[in-house]
């Protein structure tokens, strides 16, 4: 009975029909892609009505990509914040393990998914974008995986900084293409793979690496990514028998975050947070699109964007490349609109601090990405009741950033 | 009858296709286009598309994205490209002009300033890449209510099923890109261009303009002879790229030798 009054005013019910979130999504692109776009909705809505996909889906992510991984309550974290905070405070961590996956990353996830989708089209050359090479990894892994012929255009100044992910990539028998349109970075990247696909519509798919890009991609890209939740939920319920009261993730595009919280948007308990890169701060260089953009449309989409009063589009910064993005995934936009999840900004060197303290706590070095969610987490677990519950996405390994960080801390390697 | 269906009528008495040509507004600064479109006009442009730059032209290809680049770099801002355009309407007040850009910096302040704005410069029409029909509720109500036409795209991909809803809503012409990629790089093959054309023109009434890849006098010669109208841009902003704000004689030359190739076939088929 409560489900079918409540079905109607689900909040995972979106997009509406002609993709949009609200005001936000949408498919703002060149006429000689909308055809394309059309198309690939069509094989999407049959994919997802035909077991046979989701069943190879499934048999993938468990064989291939070693799901599902751990919930794992980080007791020594947990047991650090509690003496900081006052008495009866500091909420339970877990730490939903995401960078256990194959390739050390969630972006698998979704790889998998679009290239099965790639195969039902009959496409048999792939490309993506990609800022620090963890998508690009990703999908030049499900290249070899499916014998797709694969292009990775990332960012010229990405190339330089990201040697052993170009390297990584190359092993796995993708081209990788240096961008130097632009400022040569991430957005420049898929501006590019735009271009690309422009060109090459008849034979090539674009697996977008985040939950952003024209309709459908927002929503299947959190289809092929909501494992994250639906796992926490059944792991949750072993564990604790009960939901968790918190979710934190970090939010680039969007694609872990939205992957960890779209299957709870409907548990009014659990209280959301999404953790923007704000750089060195607001006030300066940051890649925040909700706390310092506003709504605009870039890459296929209506979302927030970091720009400027005419409409020009600024450069995002942060440490972590994967966040280095001046948009964000439409669904964002539109849950941030209307208060379902709350977004707070992270400093580069708050993330930097976290990156460190899980690493001595807990013995697991986090992405720069994952990083700033734990700093939200150490922020906000002090201030709730001890009985409470939080779980963090780790939605990478932070292998790829210790050069990064070492030059960030001034260590000579 | 307006600017736009005046120009097109008036080419078509004379047994050519109009010549419409593209640069990129504040390319390279502000200071410069109005010689620049001045020498459009004086060369034989019949119409101009004015570009409005954008940090991010996904839909361009080098030579006008560097354009575009070019034009952010030297400081240019919305409000100039709207003097601009006013100015322009002043010294010619017969030649129609059609912006064209990207959805963001048209709508950062609203459909309607942007109509508003369009039609206080004496902009006649816009195209914007990437608003699709789909979308069009985002700029084409505010487009018609000003009276200024919105001029869409068909592509090698937009099927006979899609057309329809491509021309729902079009107006001034109908822009054929005639290859699918972006602005600047291959050309299509005439025989291609023909049978779109054909196709096209079985299905509106309004003018067919062919653009994307058209480079050489003898190219646009060629299109001439089957569309309304032939779409010059990547191979004038290239001149503009290496003359820079000199550009103005070298830029009327080569629109001069484009003009004089539509009008041969004129003679032609007087002959
Ligand atoms: C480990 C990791 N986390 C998070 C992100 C951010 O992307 P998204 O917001 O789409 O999850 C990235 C992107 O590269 C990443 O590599």
């Amino acid at each position: 009975m409560t489900d079918t009054i409540s079905l109607p005013n689900s909040l995972r019910s979106q997009p509406d029909a002609s993709g949009h979130f609200g005001q936000f999504g949408g498919r703002y692109v060149a006429e000689t892609l909308m055809p394309l776009i059309l198309e690939l909705e069509k094989v999407y809505r049959a994919a997802k009505d035909d077991p046979a996909f989701e069943e190879e889906y499934d048999y993938l992510l468990k064989q291939y990509v070693g799901r599902p991984n751990p919930l794992y309550y980080a007791a020594r974290l947990t047991q650090a914040l509690r003496e900081g905070a006052p008495a009866g405070r500091g909420a339970k961590i877990y730490l939903k393990r995401e960078e256990l996956n194959h390739t050390g990353a969630h972006k698998i996830n979704n790889c998998i998914g679009q290239a099965l989708l790639a195969r039902r089209m009959g496409k048999k050359k792939v490309i993506a974008e990609t800022g620090a090479g963890q998508h690009g990894v990703a999908t030049a892994t499900v290249a070899a995986l499916f014998g797709m012929e694969c292009k990775i255009f990332m960012g010229a100044k990405d190339v330089e900084r990201q040697k052993p992910n170009v390297f990584r990539m190359k092993l796995l028998g993708a081209e990788v293409i240096p961008v130097t349109s632009g400022s040569a970075t991430l957005k420049d990247s898929m501006n590019d793979a735009l271009r690309h696909w422009v060109s090459n519509v008849h034979d090539t798919f674009y697996i977008i690496g985040t939950a952003a890009g024209p309709h459908p991609y927002p929503e299947l890209v959190r289809d092929f990514q909501s494992i994250i939740g639906k796992e926490i939920k059944t792991q949750m319920m072993e564990a604790e028998g009960r939901l968790p009261d918190m979710l934190i993730a970090p939010v680039g595009g969007g694609s872990n975050a939205i992957g960890m919280f779209h299957p709870f948007l409907d548990d009014t308990d659990v209280a959301m947070i999404g953790v923007e890169a704000a750089g060195e701060g607001l006030t300066g260089k940051h890649a925040a699109s909700l706390a310092g953009g506003a709504s605009g449309i870039l890459h296929g989409n209506r979302t927030y964007l970091l720009q400027d009063e005419d409409g020009q589009i600024t450069e995002a910064h942060s440490i972590s490349a994967g966040l280095d993005y001046p948009g964000i995934g439409p669904e964002h936009s539109w849950l941030h609109e209307i208060g379902r999840v709350k977004y707070m900004p992270i400093t580069d060197d708050e993330a930097l601090a976290s990156f460190q303290k899980l690493s001595a706590l807990e013995g697991i070095i986090p992405a720069l990405e994952s990083a700033h969610a734990i700093a939200a987490a150490e922020q906000v677990a002090p201030t709730m009741d001890a009985d409470k519950i939080i779980v963090v996405n780790l939605s990478g390994r932070g292998d790829k950033d210790i050069f990064t960080v070492a030059d960030a801390l001034g260590v000579e390697m | 009858m307006d600017r736009m269906a005046t120009r097109f009528a008036a080419c078509k008495a004379q047994g050519r296709a109009a010549l419409i040509t593209f640069v990129t507004a504040g390319d390279p600064t502000v200071a410069a286009t109005p010689a620049i479109l001045d020498a459009l006009v004086e060369g034989g442009a019949d119409i101009i598309e004015l570009g409005m730059p954008f940090t991010d032209p996904m839909a361009d290809g080098p030579a006008i994205e560097l354009a575009n680049l070019r034009s952010l770099g030297s400081g240019t801002k919305t409000a100039h490209i709207f003097a601009i355009a006013a100015d322009f309407r002043a010294r010619h007040p017969d030649t129609p002009l059609v912006l064209m850009g990207y959805a963001n910096p048209m709508l950062v302040r609203g459909s309607d300033w942007f109509a508003d704005q369009c039609k206080a410069a004496g902009v006649d029409g816009v195209i914007c890449v990437d608003v699709p029909p789909e979308e069009d509720a985002e700029l084409g109500p505010a487009l018609r209510g000003a009276g200024i036409h919105l001029v869409r795209l068909a592509t090698p991909t937009t099927d006979a099923k899609r057309l329809p809803a491509v021309l729902e809503g079009a107006s001034g012409f109908l822009y054929h890109v005639s290859v699918a990629g972006i602005t600047g790089k291959q050309q299509a093959a005439q025989a291609n261009i023909e049978l779109a054309v054909q196709k096209l023109r079985a299905a509106t009434d309004l003018p067919i303009a062919v653009g994307f890849g058209v480079r050489t006098p003898e190219q646009a010669a060629a299109i001439g002879r089957i569309a309304d109208g032939v779409v010059v841009g990547s191979a004038i902003v290239d001149l503009v790229g290496s003359h820079g704000d000199a550009a103005a004689p070298f830029v009327q030359q080569f629109v001069a030798a484009l003009s004089g190739a539509l009008t041969a076939n004129s003679r032609e088929t007087a002959a």
